[in-house]
């Protein structure tokens, strides 16, 4: 290891706490997926460290997994975005507000 | 010499993770998540992950953001108030991020030739990283493809359904 794992969680944990503000804070929809896309990198970051501290390549793996899911998120969200977008006129997570209950 | 490489590249990444959450124009943002993918994938390398960081940056910064970029430009959602002139303040910190990390490309490069010494002492190459995919996580993989096939058919339906009918049959 050439840092201690402790220090590659801080970054992972910053990372991904700027994310959920992203995801929680942001009204546009473009701003919210990318949020999740800062989080999925910060957990990438953790497997990575992991991987390097258990001298596996297990964590590895699974951040291929974690990309090829992002893929299907990705493709599916924006394909949806774009459908929204189609529909109301706007992207503002404000307008989709009908099933409030 | 790793050690400085990484706090360094985490300091860039979280940088440019601030700067990207915090931009109002979704184009400048993704530009800024780029440059924190690009630090995340030199952080992975450094960690024993030369394919994992070679796929962060084929896959992430190479087609997704990409894809943002290219539905940002088609939904024409970034604000066009273009000033005449041009406002150079815009592009300090995005310059000072990219020179960082050409900075820690080539630092990687010069006391690292070939790839074969420094290592950290943990190192998965490509073959071993490939036995273990397509062995012992063989039906993971299968299953990751299903899953990607589905979320296609549902991107191209949920992209079909927002057509108005008969647009596109005359």
């Amino acid at each position: 290891m050439i840092v201690p794992i402790s220090h590659i969680i801080m970054v992972a944990t910053a990372m991904f706490l700027m994310g959920l503000g992203c995801v929680m804070a942001r009204r546009n929809l473009i701003m919210i997926l990318i949020g999740v896309e800062i989080m999925l990198n910060a957990v990438g970051l953790i497997l990575v460290g992991g991987s390097a501290l258990w001298q596996k390549v297990d964590g590895q793996i699974f951040v291929i997994f974690l990309m090829a899911m992002t893929a299907a998120e990705v493709g599916i969200s924006l394909a949806m975005v774009v459908y929204l977008q189609r529909r109301k006129g706007t992207i503002s997570a404000n307008a989709f507000d009908e099933m409030s209950g | 010499m790793e050690t400085i490489l990484f706090y360094i590249l985490s300091a860039v990444a979280l940088l440019a993770t601030l700067l990207c959450v915090t931009r109002r124009n979704p184009v400048h943002a993704v530009i800024y998540l780029v440059h924190a993918f690009f630090a995340l994938a030199m952080i992975f390398f450094l960690l024993g992950a030369p394919l994992v960081a070679a796929w962060e940056i084929i896959i992430y910064a190479g087609a997704i953001m990409v894809l943002f970029m290219f539905i940002i430009m088609m939904l024409e959602l970034a604000p066009s108030e273009e000033t005449p002139g041009m406002d150079w303040a815009v592009f300090i910190p995005v310059l000072l991020l990219s020179a960082t990390l050409l900075c820690a490309t080539f630092a990687i490069i010069a006391f690292d030739p070939g790839g074969a010494d420094g290592l950290p002492s943990y190192y998965a190459s490509p073959r071993t990283f490939g036995y273990a995919l397509f062995k012992e996580y063989a039906l993971a993989v299968e299953v990751v493809s299903f899953q990607l096939l589905f979320a296609a058919v549902g991107a191209f339906y949920v992209g079909r359904a927002g057509r108005r009918k008969g647009r596109w049959m005359r």
